[in-house]
């Protein structure tokens, strides 16, 4: 039986400073690959919320680790495809520069 | 295993909050992408540390395969397909969206921080399961969420074929077997680029 010393409250606080981190970068980066870099900066942010909740509150049925799995998994599975959509954008227009995709805009 | 001192516990867990933070930083505000795409690794690696400070073994194994192996490894690879030095034409009020944005994600921080320390969690909960872990996970997948782990698996074979079809270049001109001409009309319209319009050249 592992003590936890550190408060949940410390988990919870890191957990939200690197999902705004990533909120903050997904809205202001230009380049479209550190865009995908803030998703998954969010992803991780989130992740730490369900194990740090999967630990303190729900220690005996870590439901929360189970959850962080299909996390970690449909991240993995977005990375791919967004890279794949990136790479097929970048033969079309030859940039990656996110202000320039604009085709579907008015 | 003797658990951790307490003290070690929360020096351990001060670097590594510390890493992530400063990492995750830097991976936003680094003008060299591939800076950007290390330091990332740099914040998976601490979060995989994390779990092992929060008795997760098996996660944190998981989540130096996926994140540290497979999906920054993919992040390089991108970065050095598209590495194309370009000055990005500067946009108006870039100056002003940035300040706006800071000030929603600090509203955001601060109502997330509130939540955080205004609940009152009811810790400490049930006891830990602790090394046992692993088998709890195995239960679970094959018990109760056996519907959602089937659906990953399907999940994942749609995003493989997905991620092959959109970044495959173009069909060979030979078919490398016989060393015939293949469908001519198949390459061609590969070859047509689909949004010439507004393409600057």
């Amino acid at each position: 039986m592992t003590s936890l010393s550190v408060p949940l409250e410390a988990y919870l606080t890191v957990a939200a400073s690197l999902f705004c981190i990533g909120v903050w970068g997904l809205i202001n980066s230009r380049n479209a690959v550190r865009v995908l870099m803030s998703i998954e900066l969010m992803l991780n942010g989130v992740n730490i919320n369900l194990m740090a909740f999967s630990t303190y509150l729900d220690g005996a049925e870590i439901r929360g680790q189970v959850y962080a799995i299909f996390v970690i998994t449909v991240a993995a599975a977005e990375a791919a495809v967004g890279l794949a959509i990136l790479l097929s954008l970048y033969r079309n227009r030859d940039t990656v520069d996110m202000e320039r995709f604009n085709l579907l805009r008015w | 295993m003797p658990p951790l001192a307490e003290l070690t516990q929360l020096i351990v867990f001060a670097l590594l909050a510390a890493a992530v933070l400063v990492g995750a930083i830097g991976v936003v505000i680094l003008p060299n992408i591939v800076y950007s795409a290390f330091l990332l690794g740099g914040v998976f690696l601490a979060v995989a540390g994390l779990y092992l400070l929060l008795n997760a073994s098996f996660i944190a194994a998981a989540q130096v395969l996926i994140y540290v192996g497979a999906v920054n490894v993919l992040i390089l690879f991108a970065i050095m397909l598209v590495n194309k030095k370009e000055a990005m034409a500067a946009s108006p009020g870039v100056g002003v969206r940035r300040l706006l944005s800071s000030g929603v994600c600090a509203g955001l921080l601060w109502l997330l921080l509130r939540v955080t320390f205004t609940t009152a969690w009811a810790t400490p909960g049930p006891s830990q399961v602790g090394e046992g872990a692993v088998i709890r996970l195995g239960e679970h997948f094959f018990s109760d969420y056996l519907l959602p782990f089937e659906l990953a698996s399907v999940l994942l074979l749609m995003a493989m074929i997905g991620a092959i079809v959109l970044a495959r270049r173009d069909v060979l001109s030979t078919d490398i077997a016989t060393g015939e001409a293949v469908d001519q009309g198949l390459i061609e319209k590969s070859r047509t680029p689909l949004l010439m319009e507004n393409t600057p050249q």
